[in-house]
């Protein structure tokens, strides 16, 4: 998995609340079976008009933002399906951190599966960042120190530890996991005695 | 949590399926069972590929396409994209020996209908797939969440997944539910009240004698939209309506273990003095028949209302959220619901896709036509639902009031198969999303009952039920 330590640069602004996983990427690009491509999909009913042609006005097709690796959006930003091709095109258009008041449970959880950084902060400390975005002020965001620095704004944010660990190592969960094999043996062994018809196996 | 003193169902379930703690201090918990999907899974199997790395318990895993496939002609698949994820949904699982109903299978149908359909789906049970509403299974008292793709991954290779636990909401909705008021309502009504963040790092226990008092089906339909409350898994204790309805299903225990699992399963409810992080407690009364106005789910009003006023939004963000879902739906504040007029009914899905449900709209429908200016769409849940249906004479008084009688999958619900909305067209829809674009680019979705979308199949307006003779 890809790692992220700290990341410099301008971040687009996107002040809508509810931004759902329908939205990041609609239904039709959810037909490949390949993680990567699909970036130029991102907020594809925002980006493009009925015809296909860039909606000139969208922040993500304006300069600088069309190169932006940060996103400032309103609260419960990824709520909706389970889609993890939602941040693949996030990832894939060069998104590699995305601030909010809230995250839906199960977008947070894909962000750090694909080296992306959710940052949580108040809806106080949203509205000074919404406005650096707006005006192309350069962010600087620190993993390490838990820190989203803006013009005069320096924010802390929380993370767990574990999280935070993931990320700047960019471990391979699977790997890990496979590593307490004895252990999930162990469990099965012990279930298959106790609840019997949960291995009358399919 | 503490693992002495009193438990809730969730808590339950938790320590019964933890592995162990890793390093990192989160837990390891183990799955009972998986359920694979064409869209969610290509790439897990494309990555156990490339790591070299085998599926730990085929067997724990059953797959079927639902989301991409035709509701008519479906032997071909005209989408070559489409075509290609189901095949090599086919392909994957043969090569891992994981058990697949393929297309023309009776079994085949949405993943989450036919999983209690089969008997899959137990109590007590952890129970994933990539997909949020794998929250359905909580109906019978399985912790039950959807996942991300990257997390089908690591279930295939180790039959666990890593988590934390989730804090612990209780909702209780007591009372006789009000005529013309049932589960679709009830749920619509709690994301109203809670917003849908409401439940966000939460499991949301449903309690009370308003939701004890559902069917199976009925309790589906409220735990399938917890996800839209925020909550990744919703729960209802089992009792003998859930021990009834597994009873002799393909997949339940046999009469060998029969009575153990139902002596374990009573085990099960949470203890009288648990704790709750939250709690909310709903008087049924209080309920009308519920529909959508806008572009999220929270977006709910009594059918008896009126589209509201933006300027009467609390904060800023909420007049500019009412503001651009009104744009998009094409909405003045103030029009009464039962003014809208629609293009489409849409009945299925996850949320309300079974048999329970079919029989509800063919006993509204009976003997009389859909609006001339609709088309209507019935999309059973899977090709058992639509068998029983066509045994039960459902299918010919749908199809005699003019409703278009289709083959199982998710269809409309999202429009990943040709059945979409066109831009502007207008839905009554028995779906779980109104997101903008979610039925297809410019669709309008309004959510509701199937028996409020049957009732306005044939007036043509969004109805009230209960003023339908």
């Amino acid at each position: 998995m890809d790692k992220f330590n700290s990341l410099k640069g301008i971040a687009a602004p996107l002040p809508i609340v509810n931004i759902d996983t329908d939205m990041i990427i609609p239904k039709q690009f959810l037909k490949t079976i390949k993680r990567t491509g699909l970036g130029v999909s991102l907020f594809y009913e925002m980006r493009y008009d009925n015809d296909g042609n860039l909606i000139k006005d969208f922040v993500l097709n304006t300069s600088p933002f069309d190169q932006s690796k940060i996103l400032v959006a309103g609260d419960n930003f990824g709520c909706g399906s389970s889609r993890e091709h939602a941040p693949w095109s996030l990832k894939d258009f060069g998104i590699k951190c995305v601030i909010s008041t809230s995250f839906a449970d199960i977008f947070y959880n894909n962000c750090f599966q694909n080296g992306i950084l959710p940052i949580v902060v108040s809806p106080d400390q949203l509205d000074q960042l919404m406005m650096a975005a707006t005006n192309q002020i350069e962010f600087s965001i620190d993993l390490p120190e838990q820190t989203v620095k803006a013009g005069n704004h320096s924010i802390n944010f929380e993370i767990e530890e574990f999280r935070k660990d993931r990320l700047l190592q960019g471990l391979d969960d699977i790997g890990i996991t496979l590593g307490y094999q004895d252990k999930i043996s162990a469990y099965e062994e012990d279930k298959k005695n106790k609840k019997p018809w949960l291995f009358k196996d399919n | 949590m503490s693992n002495q003193g009193p438990k809730t169902l969730f808590d339950k379930i938790w320590s019964e399926h933890l592995v162990g703690q890793r390093e990192d201090g989160t837990s390891l918990l183990y799955i009972d069972r998986h359920l694979v999907h064409e869209v969610t899974s290509p790439q897990a199997f494309e990555g156990l590929k490339i790591s070299n790395r085998p599926v730990h318990r085929p067997e724990a895993t059953i797959a079927v396409a639902d989301h991409n496939v035709p509701t008519i002609n479906r032997q071909n698949i005209e989408d070559p994209q489409s075509k290609i994820q189901v095949e090599t949904l086919a392909k994957n699982t043969k090569e891992h020996g994981i058990q697949y109903f393929d297309l023309m299978d009776q079994r085949q149908g949405i993943v989450h209908i036919i999983g209690p359909e089969q008997g899959i789906t137990q109590p007590g049970m952890t129970i994933v797939c990539g997909d949020s509403h794998t929250s359905t299974h909580g109906a019978f008292g399985a912790l039950a969440f959807g996942i991300g793709t990257s997390e089908v991954e690591h279930v295939l290779a180790t039959q666990t997944i890593v988590q934390n636990p989730a804090k612990n909401m209780r909702i209780s909705v007591n009372g006789d539910l009000p005529f013309g008021v049932n589960s679709k309502d009830l749920i619509l009504y709690i994301i109203g009240k809670i917003g849908t963040a409401g439940g966000t790092g939460h499991v949301i226990e449903y309690a009370g004698s308003s939701i004890m008092g559902l069917s199976m089906e009925g309790r589906m339909t409220i735990c399938n939209m917890s996800i839209e409350a925020g909550a990744r898994a919703g729960l209802i204790s089992p009792d003998q309506t859930t021990f009834n309805y597994i009873q002799g299903r393909p997949y339940a225990p046999g009469a060998d273990h029969w009575d153990q699992a139902v002596e374990y399963w009573s085990s099960l409810p949470s203890d009288n003095d648990a704790n709750y992080d939250h709690e909310i407690v709903i008087d049924s009364s209080e309920i009308d028949p519920m529909v959508t106005w806008g572009t999220s789910p929270e977006d709910v009003v009594s059918v008896k209302g009126l589209v509201p006023n933006p300027s009467s939004a609390q904060t800023e963000n909420k007049k500019k959220s009412i503001e651009r879902s009104l744009e998009y739906m094409g909405l003045k504040p103030g029009t009464k619901i039962t003014d809208i007029k629609l293009d489409k009914i849409f009945i299925g899905s996850c949320t309300n896709g079974r048999i329970e449900d079919l029989r509800k709209v063919a006993s509204i429908v009976k003997d009389k036509k859909i609006a001339s200016h609709v088309q209507a769409m019935i999309v059973p849940g899977s090709g058992l639902v639509k068998k029983q249906a066509e045994e039960e004479g459902i299918d010919i008084i749908l199809k005699d009031a003019g409703f278009e009688w289709r083959e199982a999958g998710c269809s409309m619900c999202l429009g990943m198969n040709p059945d979409q909305l066109k831009p502007g067209e207008r839905c009554a829809s028995t779906s779980n999303r109104n997101f903008e674009g979610r039925q297809g680019r410019g669709g309008r979705t309004h959510l509701m009952s199937p028996e409020l979308a049957a009732a306005s199949a044939i007036t043509g307006n969004i109805s009230d039920i209960r003023d339908f003779t």
